[in-house]
């Protein structure tokens, strides 16, 4: 019992985990991209379609990330090199993803899917509770652990990460210095848009395999909030993405209990758990200033 | 070749008004791709979206119906925007004003009369400011970012209402369907000419608040403190503006528009409350601010234009069997392509030959 809870808990927090990471990484370089529900959706339409259309769901993960990689170049141009408001463009990202998905995922609608496969690793997995969570899981789920470490190392440890931070605090200077600001930042947008479109396909190959209108149902968003939740910092999105994980999960125990509480009550609670965590967080003005990206959500046009 | 931006002197006046025509002919043409693509004929599938629906009298009053929330949602968000307030939550405030206003026909079944209907909207303006004062609340006291706040309640309310229609509020003689009690007459907004088509006061409702908000904007001091706390939050501070009072002021401005026109929306046309009351009329309204260029007389025009894309996209789905999703597609391909177009107001757009063997020159 506490195995599968704790299984299906991981299963419901690597699609938050990995859309906030790239989002972290996207952030850290100053850019807010608020389009992320918009590539999370896609990449869940690109990895369902890809696994109906060629009966392989690793193909289907392929497909998720471009379409996802897709979108954040379209939101790169747009806010890189025309250097529009980045608020309304990722709003218009956002919008955009959803109607196309919907569009797009039409004919996919009530088909079933192969589930992706789960690579257990020998010997680990057999162990009692955490072997099947740790080392019994699908390929998806260890490439977010490998996200969190690799995300950790790169902005904390390599000259290129210290680079892309610099740009996010003030790509005034770091464009002085020589760093060249909007190609790191395409990068690092880049990075976004395919861990979003990884995000999405885990929903629809793994989550719940099957495709059905809008249903990142909000995750994209929760994991922007969970960025700020995590103040910058892989480590913690991490744990916030679990904590999320396991909300949406205690949620929906309760609801096949039948408590008698309103579903409508408990499936709200994802949303208001993140309303009251950004509060907490927020209400920390010195923990959000010191870690919050100094030029984030501002154009940078270079001079020449 | 490389795109290179070169800031102009002064923003141009010109491209300001013509960059939403731009934006939207660049958009028409996506779609005409788009219906080629999905296998229609391109110049067919325009006019039964975008001419059609003028060409008969009904089919203007549906544009209209449609369009009443969306100006007035959009009025409201111009405020807000230009205060550089991010409330993207308008189909929450639209959904909590809905329920406020609808409390009358459906709970308080005895009160019948007159006076009913103006209590309605006067609720629906409260529910809707105050679903809005969450966010601004929380932004002012505690510094929580607004954008996040307002999405996630959008989700709320929607499931708010789910629970009302399908528990509570449910017709009890309604064989069991997810629906409110249909509102008596002097619960509906009353229709504006009723030998030609549906449309209500709603639409005169919604143009005459746009104006007001177009007077307070641009002839009142409050107006210049909107804009001065917008574009630069210094310059207000130095004379004296508050910004924490211009957040409450934006949120629940636009919230009380979003509220009216959830009301608009129930006692009009639909004349009942369902699980879902808003075709996405909310993000819409984001895209309507925008392509009125945060005007609201130009949100009038802009509302009329996002109104006949939902309305285009009904009648292309009934004659030519297209999805209802392009209308979606289309609609937030339109935003991307106003705001790209709104770079040229204040860049000129230089086309560079990138230098093969010159590195400094190349480094973006």
């Amino acid at each position: 019992m506490l195995e599968s809870i704790l299984l299906t808990i991981a299963t419901a927090a690597t699609p938050l985990l990995l859309a906030a990471l790239g989002e972290l990484v996207v952030e850290r370089s100053g850019v807010l991209n608020l389009g992320v529900e918009g590539m999370m959706i896609m990449g869940a339409v690109g990895g369902f379609a890809g696994m109906i259309l060629t009966g392989n769901p690793f193909i289907g993960v392929l497909v998720g990330v471009a379409l996802g990689v897709a979108l954040s170049l379209l939101f790169g141009f747009l806010v890189l090199t025309l250097a529009t408001n980045q608020y309304a463009t990722g709003l218009a990202l956002t919008i955009f993803g959803l109607g196309l998905s919907g569009l797009l995922g039409e004919s996919f609608i009530g088909r079933s899917s192969v589930r992706m496969p789960v690579l257990n690793i020998p010997g680990l997995s057999d162990l009692p509770v955490i072997g099947r969570l740790l080392f019994g899981q699908d390929i998806i789920f260890y490439l977010s652990i490998l996200i969190v470490i690799g995300v950790t190392w790169f902005l904390f440890s390599t000259r290129q990460g210290l680079k892309l931070r610099a740009i996010g605090d003030n790509p005034q200077s770091a464009h002085a210095l020589g760093i060249k600001v909007l190609r790191y930042r395409y990068l690092a947008v880049m990075f976004g848009g395919a861990c979003a479109g990884l995000a999405g396909a885990h929903l629809s190959l793994v989550y719940t395999p099957q495709w059905t209108e809008n249903m990142t149902a909000g995750r994209g968003w929760i994991a922007l909030a969970l960025v700020v939740f995590a103040s910058w910092r892989p480590f913690r999105v991490l744990a916030g993405a679990y904590f999320f994980g396991a909300v949406s999960i205690g949620q929906l125990h309760a609801q096949a209990l039948g408590l008698g509480i309103p579903s409508q009550l408990l499936s709200a609670l994802p949303y208001l758990a993140t309303i009251l965590v950004l509060v907490i967080i927020s209400q920390n003005r010195r923990l959000t200033l010191i870690n919050t990206p100094a030029s984030l959500g501002k154009s940078f046009v270079p001079d020449r | 070749m490389r795109l290179e931006l070169i800031k102009r002197g002064n923003p141009s006046q010109v491209l300001r008004f013509l960059s939403p025509l731009i934006g939207l002919a660049l958009a028409i043409l996506t779609g005409a791709i788009m219906f080629a693509v999905l296998g229609k004929n391109p110049f067919q599938a325009l006019y039964v979206y975008f001419v059609e629906p003028l060409t008969e009298l009904w089919s203007v009053h549906e544009l209209l119906i449609k369009a009443a929330p969306l100006i007035l949602m959009g009025a409201g968000l111009s405020v807000c925007y230009l205060s550089n307030n991010w409330n993207i939550g308008a189909e929450g405030q639209f959904i909590m004003g809905a329920l406020a206003g609808s409390i009358f026909p459906v709970l308080f079944t005895d009160v019948q009369g007159f006076f009913v209907l103006p209590l309605m909207l006067g609720f629906a303006i409260i529910g809707g400011a105050l679903w809005a004062l969450i966010p601004a609340l929380l932004k002012a006291r505690f510094n929580t970012n607004e954008i996040l706040v307002s999405l996630m309640l959008v989700y709320v309310a929607e499931l708010i209402l789910d629970y009302l229609v399908r528990g509570p509020w449910r017709n009890p003689q309604g064989m069991n369907f997810p629906e409110s009690v249909r509102f008596p007459s002097f619960a509906r907004i009353p229709e504006l000419m009723p030998v030609d088509g549906r449309a209500n006061w709603g639409i005169v409702i919604a143009i005459l608040v746009a104006i007001g908000i177009w007077v307070m904007l641009s002839r009142t001091l409050k107006g210049f403190e909107i804009k001065v706390l917008g574009s630069s939050p210094r310059a207000g501070k130095f004379a004296g503006f508050d910004a924490k009072k211009m957040v409450f002021f934006a949120f629940l401005l636009a919230g009380g528009c979003a509220g009216l026109a959830g009301i608009i929306e129930v006692a009009g046309a639909s004349a009942q409350l369902r699980p879902t009351i808003s075709p996405g009329y909310g993000f819409a309204a984001i895209i309507v601010a925008f392509l009125g260029r945060l005007n609201p007389l130009g949100v009038i025009v802009a509302g009329l234009v996002l109104a006949l894309t939902y309305l285009g996209g009904e009648a292309a789905q009934i004659t030519l069997g297209l999805s209802d999703k392009v209308a979606r597609v289309f609609q937030g391909a339109l935003l991307l392509y106003i705001l790209a177009c709104d770079t040229l107001i204040h860049y000129r757009i230089r086309f560079v030959r990138t230098p093969k063997a010159v590195g400094s020159a190349a480094d973006a």
